[in-house]
């Protein structure tokens, strides 16, 4: 019996302290491509620390920035979920851009062209319709794997750029605003805009964006529809096996993913552009899966990174506006990011493994010594709740 | 339409089509050897910016193309390190040489060579007509009229299908991306061939960046890829993963992208988009229309880790 409870609290424990351990190497990975950031900034003639000073002051330096680190961040934690989503049930979508392009699509379609309703059943109708086209577009992909056999990864990165292409067509042909001369859509009616939050750029859509996390996680680690998605992600065969439905479940986690990044194709139109034009998105699609991977693939913890990239976009802005440095600089940040964090086991496993073991072993030896046994997990905390598994 | 335009299509779509003929090649090095390449992308700029700056700066074409296959190769070795070695992922992996392509060219395209209308001009790679071939009416002005790169891509493609089909090495390649364990147990080094196939692939890259940059335009444009990099992707799926069907599809969408231009300037009402979607769309068709037919290599993006290693 003692062996046992010591057996579990050793668990326990262990599981703590590698959430600890990752949290410390994806701190560490972050602090190594802002150097590597730097040096790139060094090589192309600016100092760094002048241009991380406009960074960091653009983002957080003040109330302002801040709330334009937030809006920056609201597609990018869509987009990170999106990603997250379908990673979690061994799916690769790369094609969160073109699903916020067909979901801003979609919206904007039924903000334009359903009019005079109020504002409470015409703007959640103008969601869903972003929703439904965001889904749909990932359903496509999804279709075609479990149908075709076809790779969902090639099949979303295609459907980017058809998606990117239809909308450039709606807003040059169909939808262009009537009379008007550059490629965009009117003004969307009052009735389909999201409100501003705190009178400033920053929208209800941030708030939308948290409320999908926080759903996403509930849906992932507390139904039995996310203990089987999160089967398939783990195993498909084993999952077959045991009677899940592995098809239904690839196409319904791929419709999700693809609705997620739809919303958010539709809050940065309703929330911040108020018309729908070519290339509105930069790279938010592909951002997300920065976001997901330092977010550990986990609906929490995505909303951090969300908002740790939403501020490098925001003072790189600030950046460019004062130095000239583009803020394609961000670009190689976040790749340095995706690269050390992917490449953590690699670099870090041995090293993680031993500091595990060394802790684990101080802190239950110490503590069992003391105390018995049934003391010891309730200092740990055991039995609150399930771990990731 | 007149013959003049017909010509000038003709010339224009195998100029167009040269770029993504040699980034597809690249790719289906990787492919071949078990490995997706979704960050040629970012390969295909980082050549292009080496090519002008290395024109710029040592003040010829060939210093140029020089420093595309020295870019192209430097970057397809860490892409091997990444994902032979380190075995991580190779969707994220690709994903993050585009963004890091991206980011990199931007930044010190801005820096080296300026930007907008006074971004340095370089020597350009020189348009040789071939004798006698070149005189051909009609035919002799399309394809003979054409740069170094382009003959180079063309001839490759005859060589790159005796190298797979014909030659040891080629066998071994494809037994690696076929299936790693069995040729590990033959002797094969997977690791060693992974590698080879990714620096060749990005060398090809480098070279691919430069036939946009120094091949078309003279100058580095901000993202000048512009997708062609995934265009590369789609022509090797379309192509089946052999040379020659690659070189087929390169064409054939080479071939679209002309025709959208010409479309433009002439004002006929298809729009332009639906032109450029093709590429993409013709793709997923085929995707869905091969699979279950054993095209892709087998052990495309499943990292491998080799027999003399595995004492965990």
């Amino acid at each position: 019996m003692a062996q046992e409870m010591r057996a579990t609290i050793h668990e326990s424990l262990e599981r703590k302290l590698n959430v600890l351990t990752d949290i410390v190497f994806y701190a560490g990975s972050v602090a190594i491509a802002l150097l590597a950031g730097g040096l790139v900034m060094l090589v192309a003639g600016v100092s760094p620390i002048e241009a991380y000073k406009l960074i960091w002051d653009g983002a957080v330096g003040d109330a302002n920035g801040f709330k334009e680190t937030l809006v920056k961040a609201t597609p990018l934690l869509f987009a990170g979920l999106c990603y997250t989503f379908a990673y979690r049930c061994g799916l690769f979508n790369i094609g969160a851009e073109g699903q916020l392009y067909v979901g801003a699509l979609a919206g904007t379609v039924a903000a334009l062209y359903v009019p005079g309703l109020p504002w409470y059943v015409h703007l959640p109708v103008c969601i869903l319709a972003g929703c439904a086209g965001g889904a749909i577009w990932a359903g496509i992909a999804g279709f075609l794997k479990v149908g075709r056999g076809a790779s969902e990864i090639i099949n979303t990165i295609m459907l980017n750029y058809v998606a990117i292409y239809l909308v450039s067509y709606m807003v040059t042909g169909p939808m262009k605003e009537p009379g008007g001369t550059l490629p965009q859509t009117a003004r969307l009616p009052d009735s389909a805009l999201l409100g501003k939050l705190f009178d400033s750029r920053l929208h209800y859509g941030f708030l939308l964006a948290v409320a999908a996390a926080i759903l996403l996680y509930f849906i992932l680690h507390r139904t039995v529809w996310g203990y089987e998605i999160r089967a398939v992600g783990l195993n498909k065969q084993a999952a077959k096996v045991m009677g899940i439905p592995v098809n239904r479940n690839v196409l319904l986690v791929m419709m999700l993913s693809g609705a997620i990044a739809g919303i958010g194709g539709y809050a940065e139109i309703a929330g911040v552009q108020n018309r729908l034009f070519q290339n509105f998105s930069p790279g938010f699609g592909y951002d997300g899966i920065a976001v997901a991977l330092v977010g550990g693939a986990h609906p929490l913890g995505n909303i951090g990174s969300a908002i740790l990239f939403g501020g490098l976009r925001s003072g790189a802005n600030a950046m460019q506006r004062m130095t000239g440095t583009s803020t394609s600089l961000v670009y190689v940040i976040q790749a340095t990011i995706i690269i050390l964090v992917v490449c953590n086991r690699y670099w870090f496993g041995g090293l993680k493994k031993r500091i595990i073991a060394s802790l684990t072993a101080r802190v239950v030896g110490r503590r069992s010594d003391a105390r018995p046994e049934e003391n010891v997990a309730v200092v740990l905390g055991i039995g609150e709740r399930e771990g990731r598994s | 339409m007149n013959e003049e335009v017909v010509v000038s299509f003709l010339a224009a779509a195998i100029r167009l089509s040269v770029p993504l003929l040699l980034a597809g090649i690249g790719i289906l090095f990787m492919s071949r050897s078990g490995i997706l390449n979704i960050g040629m992308e970012g390969m295909v700029l980082m050549g292009a910016l080496a090519g002008v700056v290395g024109a710029h700066y040592y003040g010829s074409m060939e210093a140029g193309l020089l420093a595309s296959v020295l870019a192209g190769a430097f970057i397809g070795l860490v892409f091997a390190f990444l994902v032979v070695t380190t075995g991580a992922d190779q969707v994220v992996i690709g994903t993050a040489i585009n963004l890091l392509g991206l980011g990199l060219t931007t930044v010190f395209g801005r820096s080296l060579l300026g930007m907008g209308q006074e971004a340095v001009q370089a020597e350009g790679i020189p348009v040789i007509p071939i004798p006698i071939l070149a005189d051909i009416p009609y035919v002799g002005e399309a394809l003979f009229h054409q740069n170094l790169l382009a003959y180079a891509s063309f001839l490759l493609v005859p060589a790159a299908a005796l190298l797979f089909y014909k030659t040891n090495w080629g066998l071994q390649v494809r037994a690696v991306g076929e299936h790693p364990l069995a040729a590990d147990t033959l002797g094969i080094r997977v690791h060693k061939t992974r590698y080879a196939c990714c620096v060749i692939g990005g060398m090809l890259a480098g070279i691919a960046g430069c036939s946009l940059s120094l091949g078309i335009l003279n100058q580095f444009t901000e993202n000048m890829a512009a997708g062609r990099g995934f265009i590369a992707l789609s022509a090797v799926i379309f192509g089946k993963w052999t040379p020659g069907g690659t070189m087929a599809a390169s064409l054939l969408f080479g071939g679209a992208d002309a025709l959208q231009l010409r479309f433009q300037s002439f004002g006929i009402q298809i729009p332009y988009q639906f032109m450029l979607m093709f590429p993409y769309l013709l793709t997923m068709i085929a995707l869905a229309w091969f699979s279950g037919k054993g095209k892709q290599p087998a052990a495309t993006a499943v990292p491998y880790k080799s027999l003399s290693n595995r004492s965990e």
